[in-house]
């Protein structure tokens, strides 16, 4: 019985790594081919460990990516701090101080945050040209944060639903109304979804493509994702320079997804995703 | 990949505190008990509070929806706007059009595939983390960490992957499997699972945590009484878990069906939506449409068919988590 156990076990750890190694390959090959010379980073050799370690593409991929990594931190650090703000005020209006409908509203709103942006893409074009706001790092800023309200809300809604109703009524009886129960009591409580919010913001937006895309049209305001994708097709065949730009711009969310991979997982579990 | 410092608490009960009880259904938690009773003055500064950002959402979703279906009713082709109006004119056209009839086509084949390999890959790695085992951080946080990517960067190194002159053909022929020449992602009728496989690594991870946070929510006794009265594993998988999984199957079908249907990025990258339109999806006809051949009125009507195709799989979920969130 317990050597039947063991093979078991040895069988279920076999599998697991078998399925670990599907999930690091990619990281594997992006990794090796980023630290070889050009002339090493050929098609035959794609799977061997570079004979000498040489960061020319690093230094090709960083002269094309700088002013892409530039523009998207630009970019995503101002828009994940102002969505969380909006979504913990929001959120905690909508679960501590309901009014007729408000359910309602937040799921109309939260509607907003499944569409595919290629149904609005057209009018934002025209209505960011309109307030000039088309091509700048603005105009990307104010759109994150606006389609990011229905997932900044909803996870801070959730987190606050879970927080006693008893502290509003003790607030009430100490004099706070609505504002100073959020300032003293609400806010300082609300670090664990802050996090959960801005990883989930800063990965989202900073990953993003089509607005990226179609909302900029130059160097100068390109969010990186769009700088890579430029590399891609410019250096086609040369691979240590690709890999070693993906890398460049996936280091920030990988980083973050290091450091706090724990808080990582709230964002997902909020149903909202990729895309 | 170590994730953070120390081990991390199993999934759900973090989830319990982050996020409130049910995880998979949006709005399913249930904020407050309505037992807080407010003045009409604290409900009005409530609504003012949420106005200027709710407004804003008005404006760039519901009011941005209806000018696209405006638009989709024109003629509007060339940079300058031409709003004479032609009614159904472009949707049939669209309908009508070879491209746009192989991309519906791609669309539902790449859905069906991103689905079940998703959905079994993510159901197998739960399962097999579910044991209670050492390295179950490692293992989860190695599953999860490409959510972490963009589909940007996925698509750069999957590419090359599938590239016939390196990548899998390479590593076949390495580990002595000779006749290891298939075209992969410049052949016509495999590039589109070429694409699903890169979506799958991607976003497997994700339906892993589902699943597990939905197998760790099933309390152990219930496997225990199982097993005493003389269920063998099997059976307690295909009788007791399996059925209590349903919802989040449900849950992890609608999210990650919405995302196939609006795939762009992913296939932008890796393919263009080549060869011979093999790839070639809505998302990337309404970029091309309206980008870069300013058929703005066609681009439009493509926009709006996505939203629709996407809004048949999420209205439902949403009403339904209305309910449950009333309930």
């Amino acid at each position: 019985m317990t050597a039947r156990r063991a093979v078991a076990r040895l069988a279920l750890y076999l599998l697991l790594v078998v399925f670990a190694l599907f999930f690091i390959m990619p990281i594997y090959v992006m990794l090796v081919t980023s630290l070889k010379t050009l002339a090493e980073a050929q098609n035959s050799s794609m799977w061997a460990l570079p004979r000498v370690l040489s960061f020319e593409a690093y230094a090709n991929a960083g002269a094309r990516l700088g002013r892409g990594v530039l523009n998207s931190l630009l970019l995503t650090i101002p828009a994940t701090l102002i969505s969380s703000l909006v979504g913990s005020v929001n959120g905690y209006c909508l679960s501590k101080w309901k009014f007729r409908g408000s359910n309602l509203l937040f799921t109309i709103v939260l509607f907003g945050m499944f569409i595919p942006y290629q149904s609005v893409l057209i009018p934002l074009v025209h209505f960011l040209q309109q307030i000039g706001l088309y091509n700048t790092i603005a105009g990307l800023i104010l759109v994150h944060v606006v389609y990011g309200v229905p997932i900044t809300t909803l996870i801070f809604r959730n987190y606050y639903a879970t927080v006693p109703d008893e502290l509003i009524e003790a607030g009430r009886i100490d004099g706070a109304g609505l504002l100073s129960t959020y300032w003293y009591v609400f806010l300082p409580i609300s670090l664990p979804s802050f996090v959960v919010v801005a990883i989930w913001q800063f990965t989202n937006i900073w990953n993003e493509f089509l607005f990226a895309v179609t909302l900029t049209n130059n160097p100068g305001t390109q969010p990186v994702t769009v700088a890579l994708q430029n590399l891609g097709g410019s250096m086609i065949a040369q691979w240590n320079t690709q890999m070693a730009g993906a890398l460049i711009a996936s280091l920030p969310t990988l980083l973050v997804y290091i450091i706090l991979g724990r808080y990582f997982i709230g964002g997902l579990m909020a149903g909202s995703v990729k895309g | 990949m170590h994730i953070g410092k120390g081990e991390i608490p199993p999934l759900a009960p973090r989830m319990h505190s982050a996020l409130g009880r049910n995880d998979i259904f949006v709005a399913a938690t249930t904020p407050g008990r309505g037992t807080l009773k407010h003045t009409g003055r604290e409900r009005w500064l409530s609504a003012g509070l949420l106005a200027p950002s709710f407004a804003l959402v008005a404006l760039f979703v519901y009011g941005f929806i209806a000018w696209s279906g405006f638009i989709s009713l024109t003629a509007w082709r060339g940079m300058l706007p031409d709003y004479t109006f032609v009614g159904l004119k472009q949707y049939g056209d669209l309908f009508a059009n070879a491209r746009f009839q192989r991309d519906l086509l791609n669309t539902g084949v790449f859905t069906l595939a991103f689905l079940v390999g998703n959905l079994f890959l993510g159901l197998l790695l739960a399962v097999l983390l579910d044991r209670r085992l050492r390295g179950e951080t490692f293992f989860r946080n190695l599953f999860l960490f490409p959510m972490a990517v963009s589909f940007v960067v996925t698509g750069t190194i999957w590419v090359w992957i599938f590239n016939p002159h390196s990548g899998l053909n390479v590593l076949f022929t390495a580990l002595g499997f000779n006749t290891a020449n298939w075209k992969w992602i410049i052949d016509p009728h495999m590039a589109l699972y070429c694409v699903v496989m890169a979506a799958v690594w991607q976003m497997a991870g994700f339906t892993m945590a589902q699943y597990l946070a939905g197998l760790r929510g099933i309390a152990d006794d219930v496997r225990e009484a199982a097993r005493i009265d003389g269920a063998n594993e099997a059976q307690i998988f295909r009788h007791i878990l399996l059925p209590q999984l349903w919802p989040v199957t449900v849950g992890a079908i609608v999210i990650l069906g919405h995302i196939s249907l609006k795939i762009f990025d992913l296939v932008f990258v890796m393919t263009g939506g080549g060869p011979a339109r093999a790839t070639d999806v809505p998302g990337i006809y309404m970029f091309e449409a309206t980008f870069r051949g300013d058929l703005y009125a066609r681009g439009a009507a493509i926009g709006i068919v996505m939203l629709l195709m996407v809004a048949v799989l999420i209205v439902p979920y949403l009403i339904y988590s209305r309910r449950m969130d009333r309930s």
